[in-house]
């Protein structure tokens, strides 16, 4: 199993729901969080010189999935989240060494 | 006539309620934007009010209340409130007293049109923007209705302002959403309200405040103010249960809209609070309650960001209230009537007054709104949007 982290733009979360539900993905957990990339933020100009707008607020995804669909997921949130500007985010893939349902103890594998 | 001390303590109070009520805009309209732009919403509301309170005792109450030009304007006597004094004049309190009374209508009037501006406007362009604003638009039309210009000639009715700040500000808020454009990102994804309790804080300072705007409109503490004070309030009930009503038939009773028909009630019970009885209070309220619900979901069904809806509560209230007060004014209350009582040029009055003032505000702010965008530009840049104007006008974070 994967755990698939994604760092996007708060904005997109709604879009990229849609596209994760219309692959039938539809456990997540979402947090709101700071963050920055390459470009250190966002630098504003002013007659008075720069402001560096140093961390932009993103939302942070995580879903764990079976191996097979990882690939289709990672599309999906492509497809909701980009915008085709600088900060659009990241999406990390971790391995997952097991996944237990707290309700029922029920452990979910890949096969 | 000596100095009344009732009437003139009762005055200096009002004009601390109406005062309190400029702020009150601000985070009743902080609380509907995002966190990003909290900080801008409120602090927007402040420039406001020290901008105008200037702008107020240098030369704008001359214009509104100097001797007539024309049925259209004030003239230059009273530039810098020359020979505006202690002493009580005919009216039983100091001139100066209704001079710092008067000021606090127009900050608050200028403070409802950034509704218009929410999220997305610059401020240096904005208080270029609010300062002929206010001289151009407001003053105007303060004169037209209480200067001794054009429409009290007429003999259209507006108490405590239906028409000279809450028609003229919410035609204005629209006439500026169309020009500054719609928000980034508005149509495509929700831009949610990031603290309603903060919304409903701002209201309890607007439905307090308005004690001080319609029952000291009276300009006397005697039985009209009364009047004024218990139908302000009544009617701000009948548009609270109203709205709250239609908008449960549609889904949940939100306490946004129950908080809105509030704001609408009063809108619209403003001009009329000091001619109109109990009973039409609530029939007043009640009905603006359910107008301005219906041009709320006119407004988002055609697609127009005018982000806080000063136009659909303050605009269409108040043009509600002009023609309520033509409808329902009652001689017992004040000597003059209605339609109800027969009197069909009361009404014909009020709506030429009110309508002139839709165009007057509409025309006027588009062409001022046009004019400071094609010169300093009315919008901060992409990115100055995206990251909130708190950030990119302050430097500061909530």
């Amino acid at each position: 199993m994967k755990m698939i982290k994604a760092i996007i733009r708060p904005e997109r979360l709604d879009f990229v729901k849609k596209k994760l539900e219309d692959q039938g993905i539809n456990g997540m957990t979402v947090m709101q969080v700071e963050g920055r990339g390459d470009q250190k933020g966002i630098s504003l100009q002013y007659r008075g010189g720069a402001i560096q707008v140093d961390l932009i607020p993103k939302v942070q995804v995580e879903i764990v999935v079976r191996d097979s669909v990882t690939e289709t997921v990672i599309q999906a949130i492509q497809e909701g989240a980009k915008t085709g500007k600088f900060g659009d985010g990241r999406i990390f893939i971790l391995p997952v060494e097991r996944s237990i349902k707290v309700r029922t103890g029920e452990e979910e594998r890949d096969s | 006539m000596t100095l009344d001390t009732g009437t003139t303590a009762w005055l200096l109070a009002s004009a601390a309620l109406v005062m309190l009520m400029v702020p009150g805009v601000g985070f009743f309209y902080g609380g509907l934007v995002r966190r990003k732009n909290f900080i801008s919403m409120v602090a927007l509301s402040f420039i406001v009010l020290a901008l105008v309170s200037l702008q107020w005792v240098l030369f704008g109450y001359s214009l509104s209340f100097g001797g007539d030009v024309g049925g259209f304007i004030g003239n230059l006597d009273f530039l810098g409130l020359a020979g505006i004094g202690m002493e009580a004049g005919d009216a039983g309190y100091p001139p100066l007293l209704f001079v710092v009374y008067q000021g606090m209508f127009a900050a608050i009037t200028m403070a409802i049109v950034t509704s218009g501006f929410a999220e997305r406007v610059k401020l240096s362009a904005f208080i270029i923007f609010a300062l002929l604003w206010t001289t151009l638009v407001y003053d105007p039309l303060a004169h037209w209705a209480w200067g001794g210009g054009w429409a009290s000639a007429l003999g259209s009715l507006d108490f405590a302002g239906g028409t000279v700040v809450h028609i003229s500000s919410g035609f204005a808020a629209l006439a500026v959403a169309m020009v500054i454009g719609k928000r980034s990102g508005f149509g495509q994804y929700s831009l949610e309200p990031h603290n309603i309790p903060m919304t409903l804080l701002g209201a309890a300072l607007l439905w307090f405040g308005w004690f001080g705007f319609n029952a000291g409109s009276a300009l006397a503490a005697n039985g009209l103010a009364a009047n004024a004070f218990l139908v302000t309030n009544t009617s701000a009930a009948a548009g609270a249960l109203a709205w709250l009503a239609a908008s449960w038939y549609r889904g949940k009773p939100s306490s946004l809209g129950m908080i809105s028909g509030a704001i609408a009630g009063l809108v619209a019970i403003t001009p009329a609070a000091g001619y109109v009885n109990v009973g039409a209070s609530i029939v007043i309220g009640a009905i603006a309650g359910l107008i301005c619900y219906g041009a709320m979901l006119f407004r988002l069904k055609k697609g127009l960001d005018e982000s806080l809806d000063a136009w659909a509560v303050h605009g269409m209230g108040g043009l509600w209230g002009a023609f309520a007060t033509g409808i329902f004014a009652t001689i017992a209350i004040n000597g003059y009537s209605g339609l109800l009582e027969g009197n069909v040029s009361q009404f014909f009055a009020n709506a030429a007054g009110a309508l002139a003032a839709v165009i007057y505000a509409f025309a006027v702010t588009l062409i001022l709104a046009v004019l400071v965008d094609k010169t300093l530009g009315l919008r901060v840049s992409e990115d100055e949007e995206y990251v909130g104007l708190d950030i990119s006008q302050h430097g500061e974070r909530v």
